[in-house]
């Protein structure tokens, strides 16, 4: 009998070590699946972040590099700008990219850099145990926010999506979550679509993923789904932000 | 070709295009913008990258990037600047990417000023990022050194798989001196094909390659911080760069000074040889590896009374100098830090108080 379900081949053999319930794992397969479909494994870099994808590199079968915190949207720059030819992408949680490397992303979106970013926002740093992120909902608790995010303090959580579509030059913006099948459906089109511009030599992607930390939340990861449709979706609003035929060409 | 009139940041520029250099990513900083001001006419000429980056943070992470893919790249600077690059170094590093860094230092700490100054020998060649990594550190005196050892810098960054930094200052990056440069560009970079994340279809391989700096298991790290140990032991033996001067004479006294420093050393020796007074100088090249052993040996010269180390700063470089003389000799420092360079006849009351 054939297989009619495998394995992507641009995923490895190990097990990974995200926790039960974390959305890395799909997001992880979504991303093999259209590196596969698009045939170009022997050709793509990854970008590691600071955070619990750091080991990223453990789980996919290409070339890998390992940023400093924050820091990859720069990292990938440089491989982009002297080898055009090469598919590069960076995969980067919440902490990393709208905190500590909020200078990176923003300026190498400005630029058109070709690269593509897939943005795991899950609203805490969880690699290091649950610590206020910046994009932490008003009056969610985490670590460093016992009593909940005082917006007062800290003001409100960071819409990144929105914030980089108002820049001119970026292709491909939109926000999607894998909290159900169908939404998985649809962030796969997402990331296929950005990888797909990159090859096309279109500017700058990033595709936000809505995503879970049922162990940083102190949820079980059926309750973790849950919480982030009630309280993340209506404040992370699914959706294109921009799309090439948003950038006015000449 | 012949010798050309040049401004040392510009020869900087060219000397790594001539020797095969073509991704070039930077940020402006006094008193090395130049450069990047000349490569961004000239890089577009030969068909290569310059890009003004967002900050010098980002620049140290495009070279990361750029180096870990197999591409040959620098990046010139000064001192703020160079403290911004910091933590990327000590990641490249430990990543073991080549990628050449040009400091042209400026008075410090903090904004300081724009002079010539050398108050960064510290940070070049004990770290200034964090953990246990050490940079090849090369330091010119004269604008066309400056061109040799940019030249010399990308083969020595990709025979050890580490960074190399030029150690100038303000007075080099700044002078027009002549110039000579070869004829050539250098050939491509060298196979890379063993670690670089150069695309696996490139290298026709199936075997993933890895540029990472993370070890959480404590041997594994063990490991690797033994294996970049064995690196700079290894510069120790083969590396080590200097030049001696009026050497050959019974010298009273030592004289260990770098770069543009050095120049105005080499006038106090020859006025006071001018007077009968033998004096003589090791001037270091390299300050890592420090020329520890050569520094010794012309210390212990019977003629020799005592040692000075020269500096423009407020006595980094003696320290070195100290752990070379190992107590034989007494050891002084002399130098200024504003901005100021000493004038030979400051330098000459100095040697002349101990006697």
């Amino acid at each position: 009998m054939a297989k009619t379900f495998k394995k992507p081949q641009a995923l490895s053999d190990q097990p990974t070590h995200y926790c039960p319930g974390c959305t890395h794992g799909i997001i992880h397969r979504l991303v093999a699946e259209v590196i596969d479909e698009l045939g170009i494994r022997g050709r793509t870099v990854g970008i590691a972040p600071v955070g619990c994808a750091v080991l990223a590199y453990n789980y996919f079968t290409f070339d890998f590099q390992e940023a400093a915190h924050g820091r990859a949207p720069a990292m990938a720059t440089g491989i982009k700008r002297v080898r055009p030819d090469l598919i590069v992408f960076t995969y980067q949680g919440d902490g990393d990219l709208a905190s500590i490397g909020m200078g990176e992303i923003i300026h190498a979106a400005n630029r058109g850099e070709k690269f593509t970013t897939i943005f795991v926002n899950n609203t805490v740093y969880g690699m290091t145990g649950g610590q206020m992120a910046p994009t932490t909902l008003q009056g969610q608790r985490t670590t460093t926010s016992p009593a909940g995010r005082n917006v007062e303090e800290v003001g409100m959580p960071v819409k990144m999506a929105e914030l980089l579509s108002a820049l001119e030059t970026p292709a491909y913006i939109t926000r999607q979550t894998v909290l159900k099948p169908k939404y998985v459906v649809r962030a796969k089109k997402a990331i296929k679509k950005a990888f797909q511009y990159q090859m096309e030599g279109r500017c700058f992607s990033l595709v936000e993923l809505v995503s879970t930390c049922p162990t940083n939340w102190g949820l079980t990861p059926v309750e973790a789904i849950k919480w982030a449709e009630d309280n993340m979706l209506p404040y992370f609003k699914l959706g294109e932000y921009k799309t090439p035929d948003t950038v006015e060409e000449d | 070709m012949g010798k050309i009139l040049m401004k040392g940041n510009e020869a900087i520029g060219e000397a790594a295009i001539r020797a095969g250099c073509l991704n070039y990513f930077a940020y402006p900083i006094t008193p090395q913008s130049e450069v990047a001001e000349y490569l961004s006419r000239r890089m577009p000429e030969v068909g290569g990258v310059f890009l003004q980056a967002e900050s010098e943070i980002a620049v140290a992470n495009m070279l990361f990037g750029a180096a870990g893919c197999g591409a040959r790249v620098f990046t010139t600077s000064s001192s703020p600047g160079i403290s911004l690059m910091s933590e990327a170094i000590s990641y490249i590093s430990s990543a073991q990417c080549p990628v050449v860094f040009v400091n042209i230092v400026r008075g410090g700490p903090g904004l300081g000023g724009i002079l010539p100054s050398q108050a960064d020998y510290f940070q070049a060649t004990k770290g200034g990022g964090h953990g246990d990594y050490r940079l090849l550190v090369m330091a010119p005196a004269s604008v066309q050194e400056a061109v040799e050892m940019v030249m010399m810098a990308f083969p020595l960054a990709e025979k050890y798989r580490n960074p190399v930094m030029i150690l100038g200052d303000g007075l080099i990056g700044q002078m027009m001196e002549p110039v000579e440069f070869p004829e050539h560009l250098r050939s491509e970079p060298s196979n890379k094909d063993d670690w670089a994340t150069n695309g696996m279809d490139t290298r026709k391989s199936n075997k993933p390659n890895l540029v990472k700096s993370l070890f959480l298991n404590a041997e594994l790290l063990e490991e690797h911080n033994i294996l970049l140990k064995a690196k700079y032991d290894r510069m120790k033996q083969e590396e080590v760069r200097y030049e001696s001067y009026n050497t050959d004479t019974d010298y009273q006294a030592l004289i260990v000074s770098f770069g543009t420093m050095s120049r105005v050393c080499r006038t106090v020796i020859d006025n006071l040889k001018a007077q009968g007074f033998e004096t003589a100088m090791i001037r270091p090249q390299t300050l890592f590896p420090f020329p520890q052993e050569p520094i010794k040996q012309a210390a212990l010269k019977e003629s020799c009374k005592v040692v000075f180390s020269i500096e423009l700063n407020m006595g980094q470089m003696v320290e070195d100098v100290e752990r070379s003389v190992q107590g034989k000799r007494p050891v002084h420092w002399y130098g200024k830090a504003g901005g100021d360079v000493p004038t030979p006849e400051e330098v000459i009351d100095v040697i002349k108080s101990f006697f």
